[in-house]
């Protein structure tokens, strides 16, 4: 069964995308730890998404999406 | 004597490296057909690490470091986003709808997949031609990266020259006597190596100048915008349209996109799609940044080098120098090994069988050996001329393949896709592309912009047009007969 709430996802990895360039911290330098505080931005972010890939694929969304049976197929 | 060491270290390294491919595929020929045919336990890593293998060329290796080095950080921004995240969106996006594909029908290479689909050889031979053009400018790469890297762990001693040519006869020789199958484990097996020596290298050089706080305050000391997002070459337009191009260009990569159909499972796309953002990450920091951090140390980087091996000379032993830049000729190597067998494989499967005739396997295998030697050799005298920067050079490569991107995105999706919806889309920015390429390493014709103002790539709009053209050529065109758009259907019967 499709669920609206498996499109959630494409909103979700569009903005997974767009925002691995840390855009809001254009032009600024600030150090923070030893490395410029945007790297660690992208460091974090990197993080989120692999969290987030992993909750995507557990979800069978896309298995959904494409008409398969989530459930035929293996799991993480 | 010093030159001698690093000589011996990085030629014994190559030989090594070759002796154990060679070894590895011997023993190994039937794990390897196993792991063709079922093995799930390999399956994830073996996956993971053999697409991780694309990464570990020059264009990471010495290519990254270098512009991280002459403009910024910010290349770890770009390479993370376009490498760990929108290519691991697209890996689901085409690489799981190809994966079901390829396993309903038995497709081994792209060409197959569309010729099938569409019924038309000439769609066939047309994508494998493309994706071998493309593949030649990334071949040079690696080797102009070996020629760069031996000039700076050397001091020049060793000419650019010899260092391609080297790394040339390795290529060829690990193709003929290597064999078709087993360099995949051998990619795993460098892949983990280089993955420690570069942290080893990063953690070693880090602490000989006195921690990752006093590296980075000596960069913006001796290059205040370092430190701050953003400037120079890097315009919002540049990282857009680096990051799209080079991701979109990675998963028609024929190397990679064979990748998709041979995962041995969905459990094993899946495992590999989740972990790769963490992975990637965890090569291009502290490889990147030792490129930055360098614009703060004393080191003086000749004319032509590559800057990583030029630090680790100033930080590191000799051995560990040599080693690091021995380890990433070798990674370099066997993932262009990779690359070429793919290559070959789209040249014997897409292009010379449908054309010329099925030959008896001991013929084709005979003409994906020349071929790849005949290829590997001209890729190694255009390698000479230097058209570019290892960046630029790699760009050039990613974004020709980017070009193929779309068409292929709308036959995976969209079933009113045309044959002749097909071959425009692909042929038209593919000759565009190819012509803007061309005008600015022939010296007699004008040369035509790659880029636009504020950095955009003419190749970004050129992937708007495939699209364009695939979608409205394939909208005013009635599907042939021979195709059949249920080829591509994954539910049901």
């Amino acid at each position: 069964m499709r669920s609206w709430r498996d499109l959630l996802w494409i909103p979700t990895f569009t903005v997974l995308v767009v925002l691995a360039v840390p855009w809001p911290l254009w032009g600024v330098d600030r150090v923070l730890a030893g490395f410029p505080v945007w790297i660690w931005w992208h460091v974090a972010w990197l993080g989120l998404c692999a969290a987030l890939f992993a909750r995507f694929v557990q979800s069978g969304a896309w298995e959904r999406v494409m008409g398969l049976d989530p459930d035929a197929r293996g799991d993480l | 004597m010093t030159v001698g060491l690093s000589l011996g270290i990085v030629v014994g390294y190559l030989l090594f490296a070759l002796a154990v491919g060679l070894v590895a595929y011997r023993v190994s020929e039937s794990t390897a057909e196993d792991y063709y045919l079922a093995s799930r336990s390999i399956g994830t890593v073996v996956l993971l690490f053999t697409t991780f293998a694309t990464l570990l060329s020059a264009f990471t290796f010495f290519g990254g470091p270098n512009l991280a080095f002459a403009a910024g950080p910010e290349w770890l921004i770009v390479m993370g986003t376009l490498d760990g995240v929108l290519f691991a969106v697209l890996w689901y996006g085409i690489g799981y709808k190809q994966w079901l594909i390829g396993e309903r029908h038995g497709y081994v290479t792209l060409g197959e997949m569309l010729g099938d689909r569409f019924g038309s050889v000439g769609l066939r031979a047309l994508v494998a031609g493309v994706s071998l053009l493309w593949l030649f400018p990334y071949v040079m790469l690696q080797q102009m990266g070996a020629g760069e890297a031996l000039v700076g762990l050397t001091g020049g001693t060793v000419p650019y020259w010899g260092g391609a040519a080297l790394v040339t006869v390795f290529m060829i020789l690990y193709v003929v006597l290597a064999g078709m199958r087993g360099v995949a484990w051998t990619d795993t097996v460098q892949g983990l190596f280089m993955l420690s020596v570069v942290w080893i290298a990063a953690i070693w050089v880090v602490s000989a100048v006195g921690g990752i706080g006093a590296a980075t305050g000596a960069m913006v000391e001796a290059r205040p915008e370092f430190g701050s997002f953003g400037g120079g070459v890097y315009t919002p337009g540049f990282i857009i349209s680096t990051a799209i191009t080079i991701a979109f260009g990675v998963t028609m990569f024929p190397q990679i996109n064979q990748r998709f159909f041979v995962a041995e499972s969905d459990v094993v796309l899946k495992r590999s799609f989740a972990l790769w953002p963490v992975l990637v990450l965890l090569l291009f920091l502290p490889a990147f940044m030792l490129g930055a951090w360098a614009v703060g140390m004393p080191v003086e980087v000749p004319e032509g080098a590559n800057v990583l091996p030029v630090v680790l000379a100033e930080y590191t032993p000799t051995w560990f120098a040599a080693l690091v830049v021995a380890g990433a000729m070798a990674a370099m190597m066997s993932s262009s090994d990779s690359m070429l067998l793919s290559g070959s494989s789209y040249f014997t499967r897409d292009v010379y069988r449908p054309l010329v005739g099925t030959a008896s396997e001991r013929r084709e295998a005979w003409v994906a050996r020349v071929g790849v030697a005949v290829f590997a050799t001209l890729a190694f005298v255009a390698s000479l001329f230097r058209p570019g920067t290892l960046i630029e050079v790699g760009d050039t490569a990613f974004s020709g393949f980017a070009l193929l991107a779309l068409p292929v995105i709308c036959a995976l999706y969209w079933d009113r896709t045309t044959r002749t919806g097909m071959v425009v889309g692909v042929a038209v920015p593919q000759a565009v592309y190819l012509l803007v390429v061309l005008s600015s390493v022939i010296p007699f014709v004008p040369t035509l912009p790659a880029t636009l103002a504020g950095g955009w790539d003419v190749a970004l709009g050129l992937m708007v047009l495939s699209a364009v053209l695939t979608v409205g050529v394939s909208l005013v065109t009635t599907p042939t007969a021979d195709g059949d758009a249920s080829r591509f259907a994954v539910a049901g019967d």
